[in-house]
C-alpha cells in the first residue's frame, strides 16, 4: 500500500499520475471467513480495521450489497460532535471524538476533520441552562471544550445570525463545543476501506445476503449473491436494513423504525459561515454548515412516517428552508442544489445497539437514529472488541437490546418509545 | 407528498396527518404483565414494503385512521377509521 | 471567438434597448435576449472561470445545462451567485459581473492554479494536507485546518450577500388532471391534446417563451404561434418561468415560478418567487433533450460550444457566435445547426466523423472521417486540430483555422425528473443514449425526453402520453429518427496531445481524472462521481455524465450500462431557498399564539416572553424595575396580598361521555371514578413506557363532564394521546374529547386577600366562602358585569388560590374588574418568572423538572399511585432500573452560605468529586421572598433522605461557579399546605 504524503502527490504529479494503485483490492470471496460484518458502511468498514489493527484479526470479510459508503455514510450532513449527556453516551462518543481527532494520520487518509465548532443556538433563559446541564457534565467528563456562550460572543462570532426584532424567537446564546466539527465522510468510508484491505481484510462489493445459515443458535454460513459464505463470527451493521437481516435470521422484532431522513446541499459559495450551526424551538430543528467546497449542507427533521425508499418529500423540503431563513435569512438567494434522503435505524430510546444477540457468534451493531456518522470510530473500535473479545467491554455494556426490559432508556432527548421522535 | 385518502375529509396531503406507528400491535390489557407490554412498546417487525400503521388526521377530521401502505413504493392500499365502530358504520 | 448581433432576424424585440451591467461596464442588448446572448453580442468572450484551475470560460449553452457562463447577478443585499447568463433573461438595469476570480474573469490571478493542475489530480486531497509537509508528520488536526483555510477561500463559486434577502417570496397550490413538463414540439401537443379531450392542464415551461426547440427554428414560428393560440382557447393554464424541479409521490410536483426576476421595477406587492405544489393525476414529462459534448484537449476553451446552442444564438437572438465555424458532430443534428449558421454568414465547415455523411447544406463544407483532437487560443478558439479515426483510437490530421467550434456529439434526454421517481434510465447502444424506462405511476415520457428526435414524431409522441395520461392505450412512437445511425462518441485523444481534456468542465474534472479513479478503484458510478466530483457542480452533470460514465465503461473493458447510472436527485436546477420558505419567515416562522388577554396584558405593562409557541407574561416591570427586583416583589406580593396571573394558555380539554370518569381513571395514575362533582383534582398521566408525560387538574363539572387542564407545552400531545387511546385502544369507552383551550380566558388570583379580590367582583348570589368553595371546589360564578364562567379553588402558587375561567372574549372585561380590586389590596400582576418563583418554593413541577426522563418516584409522587387500578404506564414502570433507590429524586437545594447563589443547569456532587457525572442537577432557582434567600429544586442521587446531613456542591463550570447547597425537601415553604388550604 502505498503511504500517502505530500511528497507522494508530486511524485505522481511529475509521472502523469500513472503510479498510483487501487485503493482497495476487488477479491473473490473465499469460502470461508473467520469473521464476516455485514454491511459495508462507515460501521462495517471501521470495524473490519479495529478487527485487523487492534486484535489482529484478519482473515475478515465485508459484504456490502453495492458499493461501499453508499448508504447513510454517503448522504449525511457530516457533523461530528460529543455534546451527549447520558452516561452511556456521554463516555462513548467523547471517545469517537477523540479518534477523530487522529483518525487522518491513523489512516494516512484525510477524512478532513475540521474543528470548526459545534454551536446550539438556544433561545430562552430556560433552554441555556438545560443546555448548561448537558455542558457542565461534558466539562466534569473530559471534555473540556464544552462552553456556553452569551448573546455578545456569539455575536462576535457569527455576525451574520438573525439577531433582528423579526427573528420569532430570538436567539439568547449558545452551547458550544469547539473541538466538534465536521468531516469528509466519502473519505472516512475509503480511507477505513484501504486501511481494513492493507490489513488482510477482503472487501466484497456487490454481494448481497440473501440467506442466513443457522445450526441451532450459532450461524454458520451466510448466503449471498456472490455465493455462500461460511463465517465464524457474524457482525451485522447494516442501519437502515437492520430488521431485515434480523428477521433473516430468524430472530424476530427489535426496538428499531426505518424512518427517512432528508439532506440538502446549495450550490458552492466562497466562506458564508466557518462552524455548525444548530437549533431547535418551536418544534423545529435544524443543522448547517459549509463544505470545503463551499456548498452549505443542511438538514431538519425525519420525514415523520417509515420509509424504506431513498427519497423525501416537499414538506420538510419546505419546513428545512424556513428553518434555513430563520436564523440565516441572507440564504434567500442562495439556492439548493440538491436533496435527498437516507433511511435510517431510530430506535425506541435514540441510542444504538452494539451488542450480542440471541445467537451465539452473532453481533449486532445497529439503531443509530441519525447521529450515526459521528459514532463511526467509536462503533469501529468497540464493536470489534466485542465481536474479538467475545463479551461486551463496560464502554458499551448499556447498548444491548434488553435495556428496555431493565427499564435503561437512554433516551437524550426524553421523548420516550417513539422511534420517530428521536431525530 | 404521500396522499391518504381520508374515510371523512377525502384525499389529503400527508402533511396534515401524523404517522402514529405500527398499526398490527395490540396493546395488552393495562393490567398485563411487564413482558407483554415491553414486547407491545418496543419491539417492532419493521417490515420493508406493505405494513398496518396508524396515522392521525391531526389538522383535519382529527380521526386517527389504520392504513395500509407500501414502505418502498408508499403507495396506500387502504384508509380506514382506526375506530372500529366507525370502520363498521362505514363498510 | 468573434460574435456579433446580426443585422436583422431572431425574436429579440429590435426597437427596445436594454442598458446593463457587466463587471462595472455598461453594455447593451435587446428585449428577448438572455444576459448570455447579450454578453456575446457585446463581444465578451470570457464571461466566467473554473472551479478548480480558474480557467477562462465562455458560454457553452443556451440553456440551464450551462457549464461556463455562470455569474453573479444583482448587487448588494440582493446579489444572487452562480446565476447561469444563458438562463438569465436581460432586463433594463440588470447588473451582473463574473465570480471566483481577482480582479476579474478576463484577468484571473487565481489561473495560476492551473499552473499546478498536473499535482492537483482528483482526489489528491485525501493524500495530503495532514501533517507537516513532505511526509504528513504530526498528530492532531491543526495543520490540516490551516490548509482548510486556505482551501476554503479558493472553493466555492459565488459570494453570498450576508445581508439579509430584502425580497419577499410564497408559495402556492394547484391540482390539475395533467400537468405537462417543457413546451417544445412534444409539450405542446400533449397539453393540447388533454385540453381539447377536457382536462384540465397545467403546462409549465422554464423559459419566458413557448416553444422549446421550435424558437430555434423560424421555419416553425407561425405554427407555434397556432399552437399557443390554440392552448390558450383549450384552456390550457400556461406557466412560463417556471420549473419543475420535483416530482414526489403520488403525482406531485415542485414547482417553482420566477415571478420577478425578469423585470426593471417589479411591483412590491409581488413575490419574487414563488414555490408551487402541484398535484396532479397525470404528468406528461416533455423535457427535451441536452446535446453532448466530447472530451478532447482544450475542449472548455472560451468559443467551444454545442451545436444547438450556436443555432439557438443565430436565429432566436439574432447573434452569429463566429464568423468561421467548425462542427464536430457524430450524428444528423449537426447539419440543420451548420445550415442555419451558414445562411447567417459563417463560413462552416463540419467535421464529420463518419465516412458517410449526409449532402452538405449549402455553403457548408462537410468533411468525412473526421472530428476534432484540440482546441487552440487562450481567450477564444482560434484555431482546432483534426483527427482521424484509426486502429485503436486517433491521429492527428492536421490544423483549421476558427473562432467558434460546435460539438454535435448526440443527445441526452432530460430523464432526471424521473430519476427521482424510480424510472432506470436504460442505454440504447443504437442511439448511443440513455432512455428512460417504465414507470408504474402515471408518469409519461414524451418527444425528445424519450428519444425520439425529429419534430413531427416528437409531436406524435406528445399527443400518445397525452392520451396514455388519459388512461388510453397510445403506443408511444419508437425513440431515434435520423436518417444515419450515430457514430458514438466520448473522447478523442491523439498521441502526443498532453492538454486537459474536460469532462466536467465546471468542476474540472478532467478524463484523465476519471482514468485516475478506474486505477484507484472507484469503478463504480457512485465511486467515480465522488471521488472526482463528476456530476456534482451547478449543472448536476447535466451534459458531462455520460462522457465519464463513457470514459469509465472504457478503462473497464465494459459497456456503458455495466458501469450504470447516478440517480439524479432533485431539484433540476437549483432552487432558491428563499423561494422554499416562502411567507414562513421572521415572525412567521412559527405560529404566535396569543392568550385573550394578550392586549389587556401589554396595556398593563407586560414583558412578555415564550413559552411554546404561546406568548406569555414574564413580568409586570414598575419603574426602575428590571426583572430580578420585578418577579421578586411579584412573588412577595402575592404571598402577602393577592396577585393575577393569566393561565390562558394551559390546555384545556373537554372530557363528556357516560364512561369519562372511567377513561380518565385509565389516563391518570390516581384515581378519578370516584371524584365527586364540583371538585377538582391534580392528576399525573404517565406515557406507555412509564415515564411521565404531564400534568394538570381536572374538574368534574357534571356526572358525565369534565375539563382537564394540562401544562402549557403538553396540551397537543396529550390531546393526541386521548383521541389514540379512544379510538384505537379502547374504543368501547363511550367519551368525546375536545380541546377548549382557545376558548377560555382563564386567570389565576392567588394570595391571602385573593377571595376579597374576587369577592368584590362577583354579582349577588355567587358564593365563593371556605364552605361554599373549599380548596379543591369547583363552581359556576357570575361576574358583576354579568360574565359566568368556572372558578376553581385550586393553588399553583402555594397561596389560596382560585382559578376563574370565563369565555375568551370576556376575559379583558374579568381583568377590568379584578385588577382594580387588586391594586386597591395591594396586589399586583404577576408573570411567569414570580409563578416560577412562588412554585419552586413549595416544590411543584413543571416541564424543567419532567423532562421526559423522569418517573412518578423520581418527581417525589410515588404515592400518588392508585393501587387499586391498572393506568397506563403502570406495567413499565415497574421495570428494575426504575426502582432503583439510587435514581435522582426531586429535592430542595439551600445555598450553605444564604447570602450566595447558584444556578439552574449547575451539576450536584458530593464535595470534591470534581470530576465525572456527579449525583445530580438543578432545575430551577430562583430568589425566595419568602424565605429570604436563592433556593433551587433538582434532582440528586437517593432524593433528600439520602443527603440528610450530607453537603452537595452546584458546580457550574461552563458558566463559572460553584456553589456548596443543602439538600432539602422540596417542599421547601408552607409544606404542610397551611396556607393554600386556609
Amino acid at each position: 500500500m502505498t503511504r500517502f504524503s505530500a511528497w507522494e502527490v508530486f511524485r505522481q504529479g511529475l509521472r502523469g499520475q500513472t503510479g498510483w494503485s487501487r485503493q482497495w483490492r476487488d477479491p473473490e470471496p473465499k469460502a470461508r471467513y473467520d469473521v464476516v460484518i455485514v454491511g459495508g458502511g462507515l460501521h462495517g468498514l471501521a470495524t473490519a480495521f479495529y478487527l485487523a489493527e487492534n486484535h489482529g484479526i484478519t482473515n475478515v470479510a465485508v459484504l456490502e450489497k453495492g458499493w461501499i459508503g453508499g448508504g447513510n455514510g454517503g448522504r449525511n450532513t457530516t457533523i461530528v460532535r460529543s455534546n451527549y449527556a447520558q452516561p452511556a453516551n456521554r463516555r462513548f462518543y467523547e471517545h469517537s471524538l477523540r479518534l477523530w481527532e487522529d483518525l487522518s494520520h491513523e489512516l494516512n487518509y484525510n477524512v478532513m476533520f475540521s474543528q470548526r465548532s459545534h454551536i446550539a443556538l438556544q433561545h430562552s433563559p430556560g433552554a441555556m441552562d438545560r443546555a448548561a446541564r448537558n455542558y457542565n457534565l461534558m466539562r466534569r467528563t473530559g471534555t473540556p471544550d464544552a462552553e456556553i456562550w452569551g448573546l455578545d460572543r456569539l455575536r462576535a462570532e457569527v455576525p451574520h445570525l438573525n439577531y433582528g426584532p423579526d427573528a420569532r424567537f430570538p436567539i439568547v446564546g449558545a452551547a458550544v463545543q469547539t473541538r466538534a466539527g465536521t468531516a469528509r465522510h466519502d473519505a472516512v468510508a475509503w480511507g477505513y476501506a484501504r486501511g481494513a484491505d492493507g490489513r488482510g481484510v477482503d472487501i466484497l462489493q456487490n454481494c448481497e445476503v440473501t440467506g442466513v445459515a443457522r445450526d441451532g443458535d450459532r450461524i454458520t454460513a451466510l448466503e449471498t449473491t456472490r455465493g455462500r459464505i461460511e463465517a465464524g463470527r457474524v457482525g451485522f451493521a447494516v442501519a437502515g436494513h437492520t430488521s431485515q437481516l434480523w428477521q433473516m435470521a430468524g430472530l424476530g422484532g427489535l426496538p428499531i423504525e426505518s424512518h427517512l431522513l432528508q439532506a440538502f446541499v446549495s450550490e458552492p459559495l466562497k466562506p458564508l459561515l466557518d462552524q455548525v450551526v444548530v437549533f431547535g424551538v418551536g418544534g423545529a430543528h435544524f443543522y448547517i454548515s459549509q463544505s470545503d467546497k463551499g456548498g452549505m449542507v443542511f438538514g431538519g427533521d425525519l420525514d415523520w412516517y417509515k420509509s424504506f425508499s431513498q427519497r423525501g418529500n416537499l414538506p420538510i423540503v419546505h419546513d428545512v428552508s424556513e428553518a434555513a431563513m430563520s436564523i440565516l435569512p441572507c440564504l434567500g438567494r442562495v439556492k439548493l442544489l440538491r436533496h435527498w434522503g437516507g433511511v435510517m435505524d431510530m430506535s425506541m430510546d435514540g441510542s444504538p445497539f452494539i451488542c450480542r444477540t440471541p445467537l451465539r457468534n452473532l453481533y449486532l451493531n445497529a439503531g443509530w437514529n441519525y447521529g450515526g456518522f459521528k459514532a463511526t470510530p467509536a462503533s469501529g473500535w468497540w464493536f470489534a472488541d466485542l465481536i474479538a473479545n467475545e463479551r461486551p467491554d463496560p464502554m458499551v455494556a448499556d447498548y444491548t437490546l434488553d435495556r428496555f426490559a431493565r427499564g435503561l432508556q437512554i433516551d437524550e432527548r426524553g421523548a420516550g418509545a417513539d422511534a420517530k421522535l428521536h431525530g | 407528498m404521500i396522499r391518504l385518502d381520508c374515510p371523512f375529509c377525502g384525499t389529503r396531503d400527508h402533511a396534515e396527518f401524523a404517522y402514529g406507528g405500527d398499526g398490527s400491535v395490540t396493546y395488552p390489557p393495562l393490567d398485563a404483565p411487564t413482558g407483554a407490554w415491553h414486547d407491545a412498546v418496543f419491539l417492532r417487525d419493521n417490515p420493508k414494503g406493505r405494513v398496518v400503521e396508524t396515522w392521525h388526521h391531526l389538522h383535519g377530521c382529527r380521526m386517527w385512521l389504520r392504513v395500509e401502505r407500501d414502505t418502498v413504493t408508499h403507495e396506500v392500499f387502504s384508509v380506514r377509521p382506526a375506530h372500529p365502530g366507525l370502520a363498521e358504520a362505514l363498510e | 471567438m468573434t460574435a456579433r448581433r446580426l443585422d436583422a432576424g431572431g425574436r429579440i424585440d429590435r426597437t427596445r434597448r436594454i442598458r446593463f451591467a457587466w463587471d462595472g461596464a455598461e453594455a447593451r442588448g435587446f428585449a428577448g435576449d438572455t444576459l448570455a446572448s447579450a454578453l456575446m453580442a457585446s463581444g465578451h468572450p470570457v464571461v466566467g472561470r473554473s472551479f478548480k484551475y480558474h480557467r477562462p470560460r465562455g458560454i457553452m449553452s443556451a440553456g440551464v445545462e450551462e457549464s461556463g457562463a455562470i455569474v453573479t447577478v444583482g448587487e448588494g443585499a440582493r446579489a444572487e451567485p452562480n446565476v447561469k447568463a444563458t438562463a438569465q433573461e436581460l432586463y433594463e438595469g440588470l447588473s451582473a459581473r463574473g465570480q471566483n476570480a481577482w480582479p476579474n474573469v478576463r484577468w484571473d490571478a487565481g489561473s495560476v492554479s492551473g499552473l499546478f493542475g498536473r499535482f492537483f489530480a482528483a482526489g489528491f486531497y485525501y493524500k495530503t494536507f495532514m501533517g507537516l509537509p513532505p511526509f504528513e508528520w504530526g498528530r492532531g488536526t491543526g495543520l490540516w485546518m490551516r490548509y482548510e483555510a486556505l482551501i476554503r477561500r479558493a472553493a466555492g463559486m459565488g459570494a453570498a450577500s450576508r445581508e439579509p434577502d430584502p425580497d419577499a417570496y410564497e408559495t402556492a397550490h394547484a391540482r390539475c388532471d395533467v400537468l405537462v413538463v417543457g413546451s417544445g414540439p412534444a409539450g405542446l401537443r400533449a397539453a393540447l391534446t388533454a385540453a381539447e379531450a377536457g382536462r384540465d392542464v397545467i403546462l409549465v415551461e422554464q423559459d419566458f417563451e413557448l416553444g422549446g426547440d421550435l424558437l430555434s427554428d423560424p421555419s416553425e414560428w407561425a405554427a407555434r404561434d397556432e399552437m399557443v393560440a390554440a392552448l390558450e382557447k383549450a384552456g390550457v393554464r400556461v406557466m412560463l418561468r417556471t420549473t419543475a424541479f420535483g416530482l414526489y409521490d403520488h403525482g406531485v410536483a415542485g414547482l417553482v415560478e420566477r415571478v420577478t426576476d425578469h423585470l426593471a421595477a417589479p411591483d412590491p406587492a409581488l413575490p419574487r418567487q414563488r414555490v408551487w405544489t402541484v398535484r396532479a393525476g397525470a404528468t406528461v414529462v416533455a423535457t427535451g433533450a441536452l446535446e453532448r459534448t466530447v472530451a478532447f484537449a482544450g475542449n472548455d476553451r472560451p468559443g467551444v460550444m454545442t451545436a444547438q446552442a450556436a443555432a439557438t444564438y443565430a436565429t432566436r437572438f439574432g447573434v452569429l457566435p463566429g464568423e468561421r465555424v467548425v462542427i464536430a458532430a457524430n450524428n444528423d443534428s449537426a447539419y440543420g445547426p451548420a445550415a442555419v449558421l451558414a445562411g447567417a454568414g459563417a463560413e462552416v465547415t463540419v467535421l464529420d466523423l463518419r465516412d458517410a455523411p449526409p449532402d452538405a447544406p449549402d455553403g457548408v463544407t462537410v468533411r468525412a472521417g473526421r472530428t476534432v483532437a484540440e482546441a487552440h487560443g487562450a481567450r477564444g478558439v482560434t484555431r482546432v486540430r483534426m483527427a482521424r479515426p484509426v486502429r485503436d483510437g486517433f491521429a492527428g490530421a492536421g490544423w483549421l483555422d476558427c473562432d467558434l467550434l460546435c460539438m454535435a456529439a448526440g443527445w441526452t434526454p432530460v430523464v432526471n425528473l424521473g430519476s427521482h421517481r424510480d424510472v432506470r434510465a436504460t442505454w440504447d447502444a443504437g442511439l448511443a443514449t440513455f432512455l428512460p424506462g417504465p414507470s408504474r405511476e402515471a408518469l409519461h415520457f414524451a418527444g425528445a425526453a424519450a428519444g425520439v428526435w425529429d419534430r413531427a414524431r416528437c409531436a406524435a409522441s406528445g399527443e400518445a402520453a397525452a392520451k396514455r395520461a388519459m388512461g388510453e392505450a397510445a403506443p408511444a412512437p419508437e425513440p431515434g429518427g435520423w436518417e444515419r445511425p450515430i457514430a458514438p462518441l466520448y473522447e478523442v485523444r491523439v498521441p502526443d496531445v498532453t492538454r486537459k481534456s474536460f469532462v466536467d468542465p465546471q468542476h474540472d474534472v478532467t478524463a484523465s481524472d476519471v482514468r485516475l479513479a478506474h486505477r484507484e478503484g472507484f469503478v463504480s458510478v457512485e465511486h467515480l462521481k465522488r471521488y472526482t466530483t463528476l456530476g456534482m457542480a451547478t449543472d448536476q452533470g447535466k451534459v458531462g455524465n455520460v462522457i465519464g460514465l463513457a470514459l469509465m465503461a472504457e478503462a473497464l473493458g465494459r459497456e456503458i450500462p455495466a458501469v450504470g447510472t447516478t440517480r439524479f436527485r432533485p431539484p433540476y436546477t437549483p432552487v432558491s431557498i428563499g423561494a422554499l420558505a416562502g411567507r414562513s419567515v421572521g415572525t412567521h416562522f412559527r405560529p404566535t399564539r396569543r392568550t385573550p388577554l394578550h392586549d389587556w396584558n401589554l396595556a398593563h405593562g407586560a414583558t412578555m416572553t415564550d413559552a411554546g409557541l404561546w406568548r406569555r407574561p414574564w413580568f409586570y416591570p414598575r419603574a426602575g424595575e428590571g426583572i430580578a427586583e420585578a418577579y421578586v416583589r411579584e412573588a412577595a406580593t402575592v404571598r402577602e396580598a393577592v396577585g393575577i396571573c393569566d393561565v390562558s394558555s394551559l390546555g384545556k380539554i373537554a372530557v363528556q361521555g357516560p364512561d369519562a370518569a372511567e377513561f380518565l381513571n385509565r389516563v391518570y395514575v390516581n384515581g378519578f371514578l370516584k371524584l365527586p362533582i364540583g371538585k377538582a383534582r391534580y392528576g399525573v398521566m404517565l406515557r406507555d413506557d412509564g415515564f411521565v408525560m404531564d400534568d394538570g387538574t381536572t374538574w368534574r363539572l357534571g356526572e358525565e363532564e369534565f375539563l382537564m387542564t394540562t401544562t402549557t407545552t403538553g396540551a397537543g400531545r396529550v390531546m393526541v394521546w386521548l383521541e389514540e387511546l379512544l379510538q384505537t385502544r379502547w374504543p368501547e369507552l363511550r367519551v368525546h374529547v375536545a380541546s377548549t383551550t382557545d376558548a377560555w380566558a382563564s386567570v389565576s388570583v392567588a394570595g391571602p386577600r385573593s377571595r376579597e379580590t374576587i369577592e368584590a367582583c362577583l354579582a349577588d348570589g355567587s358564593d365563593i366562602s371556605d364552605a361554599a368553595l373549599p380548596f379543591m371546589g369547583v363552581a359556576r360564578m357570575r361576574l358583576a358585569n354579568g360574565t359566568e364562567g368556572w372558578i376553581a379553588r385550586i393553588s399553583f402558587s402555594g397561596e389560596r388560590a382560585f382559578e376563574l375561567f370565563v369565555p375568551a372574549l370576556d376575559g379583558p372585561g374579568m381583568m377590568d374588574l379584578l385588577w382594580p380590586e387588586a391594586e386597591r389590596r395591594g396586589g399586583c400582576l404577576y408573570g411567569l418568572e414570580a409563578l416560577g418563583t412562588l412554585r419552586i418554593e413549595k416544590g411543584h413541577v413543571t416541564g424543567a423538572e419532567l423532562d421526559g426522563r423522569v418517573t412518578l418516584d423520581d418527581a417525589g409522587l410515588g404515592r400518588m399511585a392508585s393501587t387499586k387500578k391498572a393506568f397506563v404506564g403502570d406495567a413499565l414502570r415497574r421495570r428494575s432500573e426504575l426502582e432503583r433507590d439510587d435514581r435522582p429524586r426531586l429535592v430542595g437545594l439551600f445555598p450553605k452560605d444564604r447570602s450566595a447563589t447558584f444556578k439552574a443547569g449547575s451539576i450536584l456532587h458530593a464535595p470534591g468529586e470534581a470530576e465525572g457525572m456527579g449525583a445530580g442537577w438543578v432545575t430551577a432557582v430562583t430568589h425566595s421572598p419568602a424565605l429570604g434567600h436563592w433556593i433551587g429544586l433538582g434532582f440528586i442521587s437517593g432524593g433528600a433522605a439520602a443527603w440528610d446531613g450530607r453537603p452537595a456542591v452546584a458546580d457550574d463550570p461552563t458558566r463559572g461557579g460553584s456553589c456548596e447547597v443543602e439538600v432539602v425537601s422540596p417542599h421547601m415553604f408552607d409544606a404542610d399546605g397551611g396556607r393554600m388550604r386556609g
